[in-house]
């Protein structure tokens, strides 16, 4: 039982940055740079939506309360949602939604790839399924880092602003408490140290091609974990959550 | 929208194994690589496609409409170059 409790909340962390990243992704929708840059971000926010159906599907199964996933998506407080901090800061300009898109991805990608070892059948089909979705993505938005990064000069800055103001939300990616350390203990997940080492090298070598520096600061900031969330979740939450909560149970 | 500096490319998708790469349209990016993306984003969304070719707009060479008439016509009057004067066996499938 303590178990169930400890994958819940893992599986929700999973979910929860998913489904508001892509609901960030969402607001690009109509207003992309260009045509084909605005269908690609939508394409990742969908993406990412589907991810996390499948995820609150699962979560529900675990927790047996007769929740669905739209009960799940919609319907909890803002301190129940447990995404990173990371994935609710604003879209800013291009840049900062890439860098924001990059330093995720780059996460994310081996986090599935260790994921699919899980011997828990529905986390490792979801990662098997979702690894695919997340290689073009980190694809995507690497490219787009080096080409802003090792572009023009205003590019360049606007990257490097971003990555100087994104850089203290990172760390709290690999937060892990004793939830996590009871996971580890029956290898049902994978340590995160060996996540945050890939994506150590990841970040280095792109950064590194893209002519853009790593950050000198250390600030660290976190919450988003335990449920306490920066000043914008709420305003997401508002627009995510009027639907369900104008029309209870309503369906597309 | 400012994509004025952007050249324009050509986009071909092979649907599947063994087809022909078909021309589906056009899209501006910066590079090649991205075109490529940009391809996939915009063009294969719905399964549409294995393999993606994009080429810049800029090194197709198409003949000129002006000179259509030279170009097209005379083959209109020579329907023997068509294989319609021969009556197909009745064992013959797949034709």
């Amino acid at each position: 039982m303590m178990q169930e409790a400890a994958l819940f909340e893992y599986i929700l962390r999973l979910s929860d940055d998913s489904l508001i990243l892509g609901q960030r992704l969402g607001e690009w929708c109509g207003h992309g740079p260009i045509l084909e840059e605005d269908i690609a971000i939508t394409n990742i926010a969908l993406d990412l939506i589907g991810q996390a159906i499948s995820l609150y599907d699962f979560a529900a199964t675990l927790e047996g309360q007769g929740r669905n996933h739209d009960q799940l998506a919609y319907l909890r407080y803002e301190n129940e949602y447990k995404n990173a901090l990371l994935v609710e800061q604003p879209n800013g300009d291009f840049a900062m939604t890439i860098v924001r898109q990059f330093f995720f991805d780059a996460f994310r990608l081996p986090l599935w790839e260790a994921l699919m070892q899980s011997p828990i059948e529905q986390i490792a089909a979801i990662a098997a399924k979702s690894v695919k979705e997340t290689r073009y993505h980190l694809k995507h938005s690497s490219e787009w880092v080096v080409r802003l990064g090792d572009g023009t000069e205003e590019s360049h800055q606007r990257a490097q602003d971003a990555i100087d103001h994104l850089w203290r939300y990172t760390n709290e990616l690999f937060y892990e408490n004793a939830h996590d350390h009871s996971l580890h203990a029956a290898g049902l997940v994978p340590k995160l140290e060996i996540i945050q080492a890939k994506w150590n090298q990841t970040v280095k070598d792109i950064l590194a091609e893209a002519t853009l520096s790593v950050p000198a600061h250390n600030w660290k900031f976190e919450g988003g974990r335990e449920g306490r969330h920066s000043e914008h979740m709420g305003y997401i939450l508002s627009d995510l959550q009027y639907m369900q909560r104008a029309y209870p149970n309503m369906e597309w | 929208m400012s994509t004025s500096q952007w050249p324009l490319w050509e986009v071909f998708i092979r649907s599947k194994q063994g087809l022909n790469h078909k021309h589906v349209g056009s899209l501006r990016a910066p590079d090649a690589t991205l075109a490529l993306e940009n391809a996939r984003d915009v063009y294969t969304r719905r399964s549409e496609g294995i393999s993606i070719w994009v080429v810049e707009s800029a090194h197709i060479h198409a003949t000129d409409i002006d000179e259509a008439a030279s170009f097209f016509e005379p083959s209109d009057t020579k329907i023997y170059r068509h294989p319609t004067f021969y009556e197909v066996p009745d064992g013959v499938k797949h034709m």
